[in-house]
């Protein structure tokens, strides 16, 4: 299963679904991470954590531990 | 005939420059204040150039009407009446953003389902211009079925039509029907729960019926939301078990209710936007790109990070010099024009030793302080802010804190009151513990005086580094980082003790790079800038008062006074007249000795000798717990009383360095200045924020568990510094 934080950076991707019912999840998804989006990785920060991936025109910092929710299928 | 106001609320996703357009509608008519119950900031106007009175209410910026937090549930009870039983707003104003209009409907669709009057803002038209992007805004109202209006608030476009648009709709507009973005399964069922709640568990929302099944909807979709929770609060576990039926319900005919939500909200959006988008191809925003390939660069980030931060500090220093000597003078002039009036006595004595001395001896730190919230009000709207938080995210949370920790801490740099308070943004509680009880660590504007007089009197103006680098100002820097290297294990050691459990996410927007509004700006720092002189004009001055009384009694005056008078009436540089001085010098300094400030300085001298402090540092420490700027004012009094300041000193900072122990030796030197220092980068010496934890914590235990904290190590740390720093 590919999620988010697997992507190398400047790579493009279809989101898949999200993972989880909680509050971190609704965020995600308020956010524009629902299927059929396209999300591209940007850059990771200095020490890896966190990323930064554009999605529906706006750029987004995510940590690694909530992008693995972000489940992706590679273009 | 007097017109009932009008009540119009600025909603909008974060970063839509939301701010900026209140700011264009309601001039310099905002008042900030508090909602009842939560310590959001409640930003209220007055519409300009209005037919009748309109009211403005600015809500915080949010991308979903899903309240996680009594912070976010605020917007919700603001739009739905709730809050402080306020009515329904008249009319509410949706501001979006051009170039992301997919996801900035997501919030307009759950507006549209509340039912409330609504008016579309689409706001950066000039960036979505420069992008090619076209937006059809008749196209959009139609499908909406609510009026839309093209503006750019920094650039002031459109701005005449959006006023007249909003008085329109006030006016008596018809207003379109609230949507149902659902599957008419989900409403069937939200609207059973809705009748067994308030049957079985007595369960009264909201007069409204819209408003009443938006909330139950609320509760059901959000599992474990604020929604949920104030509901329960309200009516006990019986509704608990109602909510829950009604969600698993849900859940087996409908799926996964995140799902079904988002899914239906951004097919909506979609719908919506049929005719309206010329393309869907837009390029991102170059500029924001380039930059962003600099700032955050994966080598060089945290290093320009480090370097700005440095810069900062080194400009408060160079641009302050001229205004803080204008305003020096002004201190001296005014005493002088009152000591010229007023012969001796005990009330020129409180005007020039208590109130000029005390107030004067704290504004005159107001550039500094300008200069400081100046450049973290640029570096937020310019956008760096939220590359800052990206950059130092992890080492955030090694510490156990949320990148999201990172804007409150900032914020508690100039000041731990709104930092404190900014901490609800923070979800998980544990974090926002430990996030408020870092905040006091973050030196304060109000240490800064402190900061500022002892490097200016006691470390040389020396270049460092191959003379590019003062070294006054790296003290500087250096004081602010005691503060933060003593958080960072308080923080870590909280964590792992006290506050143990999962830390929360970071899901953070990072808005394009733009040029800073001044006007924006400029209201920000004149806002700072007022709270300082106010709180300077009252706190102060009555904490002035009240030090050069504890100083001036008790004790006879008499002798004080007739040197002082003859002193000014004789010519100057007669030898008479020296010897009168060095009298009104000794009778002074005996009268102080005497006062109450003087004895009490005496008990306490033995506990603060180990840290190189004299009687009257120690006074100083100590009258400065209310509020940590009083000891420029207490040291102003403490030396002008006990005559040690006269016409020919420079003031304070003469007086520090002339200042002997009663065998002769110096009182100052560098090691005493640094422990000083260390003292009150980490002491608690603030009432405000002591009682805003024990707003925002709701229980005394944190307040004083940081005082007792934070002064012990301020004790030991002073000791420390002074007795290592005497080896060298």
């Amino acid at each position: 299963m590919f999620t988010l934080n697997m992507l190398v950076p400047g790579q493009s991707a279809e989101v898949v679904s999200v993972s989880g019912a909680d509050g971190i999840s609704s965020r995600l998804r308020e956010m524009g991470f629902v299927p059929g989006e396209a999300v591209r990785l940007l850059r990771l920060a200095p020490l890896g954590d966190p990323l930064k991936c554009m999605i529906h025109g706006s750029r987004i910092a995510l940590r690694c531990r909530e992008a693995e929710r972000v489940v992706v299928s590679p273009r | 005939m007097v017109q009932t106001t009008r009540r119009v609320v600025l909603v909008g996703n974060p970063n839509t420059g939301k701010s900026t357009l209140f700011n264009v509608l309601s001039g310099l008519s905002v008042r900030t204040g508090n909602y009842a119950g939560v310590t959001i900031e409640k930003k209220v106007g007055r519409l300009a150039d209005a037919v009748f009175p309109v009211e403005l209410i600015d809500l915080p910026g949010t991308y979903s009407l899903n309240p996680r937090s009594p912070d976010e549930f605020v917007a919700v009870q603001v739009l739905t009446g709730e809050a402080a039983h306020e009515a329904v707003p008249d009319l509410v104003v949706c501001v979006v953003n051009a170039t992301l209009l997919r996801r900035n409907l997501f919030l307009v669709s759950q507006l549209r389902e509340l039912g409330c009057p609504l008016l579309i803002a689409v706001n950066m038209m000039d960036a979505a211009r420069s992008r090619g992007l076209t937006i059809n805004c008749k196209q959009m109202a139609a499908n909406l079925g609510v009026p839309v209006v093209a503006i750019s608030a920094s650039k002031r476009e459109g701005i005449d039509q959006l006023r007249a648009a909003i008085h329109e709709q006030l006016a008596g507009a018809s207003h379109a029907a609230p949507i149902r973005p659902f599957p008419r399964y989900f409403y069937a069922t939200s609207e059973r729960v809705a009748e067994q709640l308030s049957s079985e568990a007595d369960v009264k929302l909201a007069a409204g019926t819209e408003v009443n099944r938006f909330l139950i909807e609320r509760a059901l979709l959000d599992a474990g939301g604020e929604t949920e929770r104030m509901i329960i609060k309200r009516s006990g576990e019986r509704a608990k078990s109602i909510i829950e039926s009604g969600r698993s319900e849900l859940k087996q005919s409908l799926g996964e209710l995140n799902d079904i939500e988002c899914e239906n909200r951004y097919a909506w959006s979609r719908e919506m936007l049929v005719g309206v988008l010329s393309d869907e191809g837009r390029e991102s925003h170059r500029v924001t790109d380039w930059l962003d390939s600099v700032l955050t660069h994966r080598v060089f980030g945290l290093a320009i990070f480090a370097g700005l931060m440095l810069l900062i500090f080194q400009c408060i220093y160079a641009w302050s010099s001229v205004p803080m000597d204008a305003i020096a003078s002004i201190q001296g002039y005014l005493s002088s024009l009152v000591e010229g009036l007023l012969s001796p006595g005990i009330l020129r004595s409180l005007i020039v030793d208590g109130i000029i001395a005390g107030v004067g001896g704290v504004l005159i730190f107001l550039p500094q302080i300008a200069l400081l919230f100046l450049f973290l009000a640029i570096l937020e709207d310019f956008g760096y802010m939220a590359r800052a938080a990206f950059l130092v995210d992890r080492m955030m949370s090694l510490l156990g804190l949320s990148g999201k920790s990172f804007l409150p801490l900032m914020s508690s740099f100039a000041c731990a009151v709104p930092g404190v308070m900014a901490t609800r943004v923070i979800e998980n509680p544990r974090d926002r513990l430990a996030t408020i009880f870092v905040a006091p660590f973050m030196s304060c504007s109000a240490r800064l005086p402190v900061y500022l007089l002892l490097i200016t009197a006691f470390v040389p103006a020396t270049a460092v580094i191959g003379g590019l680098v003062s070294l006054r100002g790296l003290v500087l820097l250096a004081m602010y980082f005691v503060g933060v290297i003593v958080a960072i294990p308080t923080a870590w050691l909280l964590k792992r003790t006290v506050l143990r459990g999962e830390s929360s996410p970071l899901v953070l927007e990072l808005p394009e790079y733009k040029w800073p509004d001044w006007r924006v700006i400029g209201i920000r720092v004149f806002d700072a800038c007022k709270a300082f002189v106010i709180r300077a004009g009252t706190m102060i001055f009555a904490a002035s008062i009240v030090i050069w009384a504890a100083g001036y009694l008790p004790g006879d005056h008499s002798r004080q006074r007739e040197l002082q008078a003859l002193i000014e009436t004789s010519e100057p540089g007669l030898a008479q007249v020296a010897i009168w001085q060095a009298e009104l010098q000794v009778e002074s300094g005996r009268l102080l000795e005497g006062s109450i400030l003087g004895r009490l300085g005496h008990i306490i001298e033995p506990a603060v000798k180990p840290l190189g402090w004299d009687w009257r540092i120690g006074v100083g420490a100590i009258a400065s717990f209310p509020a940590r700027e009083v000891i420029i004012a207490t040291l102003g009094t403490v030396y002008s009383l006990g005559g040690d300041v006269d016409e020919e000193s420079e003031g304070l900072m003469d007086a520090l360095r002339s200042s002997t122990w009663p065998d002769g030796r110096p009182v100052y030197n560098v090691p005493v200045a640094l422990s000083i220092m260390v003292f009150f980068a980490l002491c608690a010496q603030c009432v405000s924020t002591l009682l805003v934890m024990k707003r925002e914590t709701n229980s005394w235990r944190w307040p004083v568990f940081s005082f007792v904290y934070m002064t012990t190590l301020a004790y030991l740390g002073a000791l420390l510094t002074y007795q290592i720093g005497m080896q060298f």
